[in-house]
Parts: structure tokens; sequence; C-alpha cells
């Protein structure tokens, strides 16, 4: 008998069931297989009534987050072999509305991102025959890693804040807001900071850091809001001091 | 049914899409634009390019080297006009992304730095180190969202064009939350859903990647164009198929053979020199790569492995420094999915579908045959790609051609009547097709899972990188069976809430057009072109196929194929040569 792993996998269909419960799967066990690997081989060959979003299976659309273990994590870059014996328990992530069996609402997310004005703003917009903008490698480095975030909403699923106050922008978006921030092409950091001071839960956060933890792409997102946290308070400082202005 | 009206509507919000849509936004910002997806943009499959995007912008290059590149490259298929209005307008849009905050990598002095790529001659290659894709397609995303004249229906799956009038006025999607059929009507429509490499079994390409706007066209009969071009990327990791990029040969990298011998040197590619060349050796084409490869299996000289033979991509020698600026994505690739780390280790690699140079035919402004249709992007043929791409010119593509798409698009729709009440008839019939075929069927028999692995066996045994009439011919009838066994095949799924059985059945039947076409256009062209081999046909013959192959849909669905000539401008046929 070729060697078998089993999974725990969340179901839940609106029309049909009041509450998520478990169903469990036998899947092939290989060495190279990811736990994707194993949702699919369910999917094709066992109950096609699964469903679960995915895509490129490389890490980078950011499709595929779920709980995995209890973690949230990529399943096409979680591996059925660190999860032995199992069975390996896969859920939807935490703290979003399941839609269906694996599938979460993310409309709130997108909703999030946008409220943060994630693009470029400034006074002087360059015609494009004027050519680029500049930016030295040394201004490009200081919001690189902040411009690598994938959306894949691990860093929600994993933060105690986003659990306990819904209106929380998020590690994601603000990690987003400080990308543009940064950029030595953009303008509008003070916009941007009134939006995040304004907003519900940006001050609850505590850094204990699980953004950052459980980040794919160590875009660290408890530095991004350390950081804005700084500026944020510098800011009403200076206000309270500069009153006339803190241009 | 939900019925929503917009002026333009765009299908597909990957890097096509979101340029158009921008585009119809700013030259026409009185227009509603909608964007339709089927996932959420930033997971379009634009997200996995990664090397770079061309265009002129270094002294000492020029827009006539970057046409004869692209010509040559494309074996003197391409289109001339097109390829001279790609790169004239490719610089502009490359700067205008660049002001939209794509994180490009820098000269010390603040300027774009360009890296070299297969085929091309001169340095003209902009990346965001090997995350291109990931960052144009999340700057465009996110750029889009500045525009409130632009709506989204996200997640929704389109499942046909309505077409009255001889007038293309909109689509029939599923709302893939909650089930819903709505239709969308439209003053134009603008295809942008990508290419159909999971026609094949290995391919780079994400599981979105379904040709379904390449389907829904032909199905409204639109003709596809030189399908038989499917390109093969000579470096892929076996098993996932996750493309290792160019860039990695670009900064240096060798392909090895088991002896450990670079072996591209054998096929008229160049000499190896320490340092990489332009157009030579690691930084020729992708046709001639793969098809190396292939020569080299035959010679034994690959290495076995348990996912099929591959060869050694060995960039050690660029030094830990390099790879992580250059080339992270590589190392973290390699690390996660291969467990190889790059710095110490070589990367076993093996050609692997990438991209298909083939798709709805277009002019130079994106519109198909099709009055209000137009298309932009993989999904496109314009052609600018002839029958071989150079890497690093899709990404360009999808910006200048999204763009003009979506200009032409805008000014075709702010001419046009309202939609005519009959298309909400079509509407109706098609949510009873939906319902009868797939979500209220009971009984069939086969098995989706089935049905889409024959067919992805079909196409790699016949229409890979070398190909013959008669496996051809046997593919044709396959295939027919293929098609007819899908009639009988069988859901689980009745559910109305976030069905995914219910779209991988409409995902395989599109798949099924495509790969019959790519067959039907593979058989009949009698010549080896580009991408294009065929072992009983050795040679390139312009005398007979300097020509479009048009694959349209007959009555019993098979593809029906005749030609278009080749546009000439200033570059005529002649050999194409790298490394001499």
């Amino acid at each position: 008998m070729p060697p078998t792993i089993a999974l725990d996998v969340i179901r839940y269909r609106p029309e049909r069931n009041e509450e998520p419960s478990f169903q469990t799967y036998e899947v092939p066990f290989r060495d190279d297989w990811v736990v994707l690997d194993a949702l699919n081989y369910i999917k094709d060959w066992l109950d096609g009534s699964l469903s679960f979003r995915w895509s490129c299976r490389m890490g980078v659309c950011g499709s595929c987050g779920m709980m995995v273990n209890g973690q949230p994590k990529l399943t096409c870059a979680a591996y059925l072999s660190d999860h032995q014996p199992g069975p390996i328990r896969v859920e939807p992530l935490n703290y979003f509305p399941i839609v269906r069996d694996l599938v979460v609402d993310i409309t709130e997310f997108l909703r999030k991102l946008t409220k943060v004005k994630p693009w470029i703003i400034r006074d002087q917009v360059w015609p494009v025959e004027e050519g680029e903008y500049r930016q030295t490698p040394a201004q490009l480095d200081t919001y690189r890693q902040f411009s690598q975030c994938i959306n894949c909403m691990l860093c929600y699923a994993a933060c105690p804040i986003v659990g306990l106050e819904p209106e929380f922008v998020g590690p994601a978006a603000i990690a987003l807001a400080q990308r543009y921030n940064l950029d030595s092409r953009d303008e509008a950091a003070k916009q941007r900071l009134k939006i995040l001071s304004d907003h519900a839960g940006i001050w609850g956060c505590t850094f204990v850091g699980e953004c950052t933890q459980v980040c794919p792409k160590h875009v660290d997102p408890a530095g991004a809001i350390q950081q804005f946290k700084l500026t944020g308070a510098l800011d009403a400082l200076k206000s309270l001091l500069l009153p006339w202005g803190t241009r | 049914m939900d019925v929503f009206a917009c002026d333009v509507l765009v299908v597909g919000g990957g890097g096509a899409g979101l340029r158009a849509a921008i585009a119809v936004a700013e030259t026409f910002p009185s227009l509603a634009v909608t964007v339709i997806s089927k996932v959420y943009p930033m997971r379009s499959h634009t997200v996995s390019a990664e090397g770079g995007a061309a265009a002129v912008i270094k002294p000492g290059d020029s827009l006539d080297e970057h046409a004869y590149d692209t010509i040559s490259g494309g074996d003197w298929l391409c289109d001339q006009d097109a390829v001279e209005a790609f790169v004239r307008e490719a610089p502009a849009e490359m700067v205008q992304l660049e002001h939209w905050g794509c994180p490009w990598n820098r000269e010390p002095d603040g300027h774009v730095a360009v890296r070299p790529f297969g085929g091309m001659k001169a340095q003209r290659t902009w990346f965001a180190a090997d995350k291109t894709g990931f960052h144009l397609l999340h700057t465009l995303f996110q750029t889009s969202l500045k525009y409130e004249g632009i709506r989204r229906h996200d997640e929704c799956f389109v499942t046909k064009l309505l077409v009255d009038d001889s007038r293309c006025q909109g689509v029939v999607a599923i709302e893939l939350a909650t089930g819903q059929i709505q239709a969308i009507t439209a003053k134009a429509v603008i295809l942008c859903t990508g290419g159909c490499g999971k026609v094949f079994p290995f391919t780079t390409n994400a599981a979105i990647k379904n040709g379904d706007g390449m389907s829904l066209a032909y199905r409204a009969g639109v003709a596809l164009k030189d399908m038989e071009f499917v390109q093969y990327h000579p470096t892929g990791l076996p098993f996932t198929g996750i493309l290792i990029t160019e860039a990695a040969r670009a900064e240096g990298g060798w392909l090895l053979n088991k002896d450990g011998y670079r072996y591209l040197q054998d096929y008229d590619l160049g000499t190896p020199e320490l340092k990489p060349v332009l157009k030579s050796m690691e930084l020729g084409p992708r046709d001639r790569l793969s098809q190396a490869f292939m020569k080299e299996q035959e010679k034994e000289r690959t290495i076995k492995g348990p996912y099929g033979d591959y060869v050694h991509l060995d960039v050690r020698h660029l030094g830990e420094q390099v790879i992580n600026t250059k080339i992270p994505f590589v190392r973290e690739l390699c690390l996660k999915y291969a467990h190889v780390d790059p710095v110490k280790e070589m990367i076993p690699v093996r050609p692997v579908v990438h991209y298909m140079m083939g798709g709805i035919h277009t002019d130079i402004h994106g519109a198909t045959p099709l009055p209000g249709l137009y298309a932009a992007g993989e999904a496109a043929c314009v052609s600018i790609n002839g029958a071989n791409r150079l890497g690093s010119n899709s990404l360009t593509e999808c910006l200048v051609f999204g763009a003009r798409a979506g200009k032409a698009a805008a000014a075709f729709a702010s001419g046009q009547s309202e939609p005519n009440p009959a298309v909400l008839a079509q509407a109706h019939d098609e949510q009873r097709r939906l319902e009868q075929q797939f979500l209220f069927k009971a009984g069939g028999t086969e098995r989706i899972a089935t049905l889409r692995q024959a067919m992805q066996e079909i196409m790699e045994q016949s229409a890979g990188i070398y190909r013959d009439a008669s496996t051809l011919q046997q593919a044709e009838g396959k295939l027919q069976q293929l098609q007819e066994r899908f009639a009988d095949v069988a859901l689980e799924d009745h559910s109305y809430t976030f069905n995914t059985e219910l779209t991988a059945a409409l995902e395989l039947s599109y798949m099924l057009d495509l790969a019959q076409a790519i067959v039907g256009s593979a058989l009949q062209r009698r010549e080896s072109r580009g991408s294009h081999q065929r072992t009983d046909h050795p040679g390139r013959d312009d005398r007979q196929y300097l020509a479009h192959s048009l694959a349209r849909r007959s009555g019993d669905g098979s593809p029906r194929i005749d030609y278009l000539p080749v546009k000439v401008t200033r570059w005529p046929p002649g050999e194409r040569i790298y490394g001499r």
C-alpha cells in the first residue's frame, strides 16, 4: 500500500449547513506534495464539491491562504511532509466570514486597501515625455520591503486586533500605506497619516508581531505599524507645539 | 437575473485588462467602465511574470533594433506595422508605469536600470528585481483604485458573449459568491483573459489560464490566429513547472548537460564565453533553446529524473550578492519548491509550456472583426510575437495594446446606441443552458479531471516541441471523442455558492475548443517556423506560409483553417542569426 495521510477539512455550504464542520479525506502521501496538491487531489478524484481558491502554485498570487493546523499558511508552500503523520487540519482563514468551505469573504479587506489611497499622489505630475522620476537605489530600498505584499491576508488571520476590532484597517493595508509614504515620488504621507489616525484599532496594536511572523514575503507589517505610530505621535506632538502648521 | 449596464466592459483584470480600463477612464472619463474577472485582479497571472519588460530607453539602442529583434525572433511571422507601433509606444508606457509607482530597479544616478534578455541585441529590459509582473500588476491595480469611474465585478465568471445585430453588446456571467447569473450589457467589450497554457500538462501557467476569452470569441465566430505557436520556456522546475526566469541567464547563468558541458554551442547559438553575450548561447531565443534540449535528450546527454529528463542551470558563479539582488525570487522559488539553493547548487530545469503566441485575431488597435469586440494581452494575437515571442515583450505588450484597445473601444462605445433589448433574451437562454447542462443536471459518468488529464496528454504527445502529421491527425480524432465524452460530464456539486466544480467544467469546455484549434492549425501548417517544428516538414516555407493561420469554428465544432498574409513593411524575411 502506498503511504497516505489524512486531511481534516472544514466544510460549509450555507444552503445546507448551519455550522461549519470537519470532513476527513485520505490522500496519497508524497514528499513533494504541498497541502494545496492534496486539496486538488480531493477535488479531482474524491469529492468535486470541495471549494477553495488557488491559482499560481508558486507563492505570488496570494489566493491560497488557509489555516493549516491552526497556523495561517499559503497552502502552496505548506508541505505534507512538514505535518506528518497527520491528520492535517485545514480551515478557512481566521477572522474572515466564510463564504463556503475554505473560501472566505475578502470584500472588507479590499475596502480597507482602497481606503489608505495606495497610489502615487503628488502636486506636480510630470508629463510622460519628461521621462522617469529619478529615484536612487537607496531611495528604492527605503520602501521596497513594504512593496512585496501579495495580499494573501495571512497577517489578518494572525492578528489579535483584527479579531477584536473588525474596523481595524489591518497590517497589510498599513504596510501598503507606508510603502507609498516612504516612496520618494509620493507626497501624500500626511493625508494617509490622517486616514490611519482616524481609523479604529490602530493604536491598539501591541506590537506582538504575529503579522510579521506569518508573512510569507517578509514584508514586516509590524515594522510598518511601528514606524507609522512614531510618525503619528511626532506629528501630534508637533501640531501641539507648533499649531500654525507642521510642514 | 441581475442586469447591469456599462459603456465599456473589460473582461480580465491582469496587466492588459487594468491598463485598458485606465485608458478608458483617462481618455473618455464620461464613459462607465467595468472590469469583470473570475479572480480578484491582483491574483491574475501577470503576477507570475518575472524577468522584465522591454522598451528602448538607453543611448545606443534604437526602435529599429527592437523591431528587428522582435521580427527575426518571431521568425518573420510578426505583422511589422504592429511591431513598429509596439516599439514606438513602449517607452512612454513604461515611463507611465514608473510615474504610477512601479518600483523599477535603478542606476546609481536614479535613472531606470535595464538588463539583457534573450534574443535582444541591446540591453532594454526594465525590471523590478525578478518580480516584474508582480510589481507591474499591483501598481496597475492600486492605481486603478483611484479612478472612481472604474467599477469592478470581482470573482464573476463569464460564460458567453452577447452578440446581436452583428455587434458585441455584453456578456453573461456567474457571480461566484452567490451563483447568480448576471447579464452585463456594454457598447464595447475588451477580452483580456490571458492564454491557455493549462491545455498542456506541464506549464508555468496558473490554474486560471484556461483561455476563457479565446474560446468566448471563437464561439462567437471570431477567428483565432496562429494558435499552433506554443512557446516552451527552456527553464522550468521539473514537477511543478515553476518558471526560472530568463533573467537568471541574462545575469550570466549557464545551461549544462549531464557532462557539465554548455551544450547550446552545438546548436548554432554561438561559442561559450564567461560573461553573457547578447543574442548568443544562453541569451538565444526560447524556441531554439527548447529545441536544443530535445536534441540533447535524443543524444542521451540530459539527466534522468522522476519527472522527466532535465539539464542544469548553473548560477553559482554569480555569487550570493548578485543572486540576492538581481534574482532573489529565483532563489526563493528554488529553496521553497525544489529544495535547492542556487548559491551552492545547480538548478534542475526542463522546457515547459509558457505562452501562446496565438490568440484572438485583432488589428493593431485591438479590434476584432466583430464590431464592439476588442482583445489585448496574451488572449489576443495582433501579432507582434509571430512564431516565437521574445522574453520581456509580453508585459510591454499588455501595456501598449491594453492602452490601445482601451482607447479604441472607448471611442467606438461613445458613438454607439444602447444595447438591443434582444440581448436579454439571449442572456435568459444562456441561464437555462447553464442550469440544464450543469447546475441541475443529474447523472453523467465522466469526471472532469479524467477528461482534462486525457486532453493534456494528447496535447503533450501531439503538439509539443516537435510535431508531425500522423500524431496530429490522431490527436484530432481523440479530441473529437473527448468533446463527445464531455457531454456526459458528471457534477457532484449543485450548489449556487462558490461552485468551483461548475467553473472547472466550463473551463474544461473552453480548453477543449482551444486544443482543437491548436491541433487543427498545427496540422495544416506544413512547414517549420519558430516554435512550430514539423519533423515531416523541417524547413520554413515563405512562399506558402508567410501567413497567419486563422481558425474558425465550424458547425460541428471542429476548426476550419485559412490564411492571411503577414504584413511586411521594412524587413523582408531572412535568416535568424544567433551567436555569429
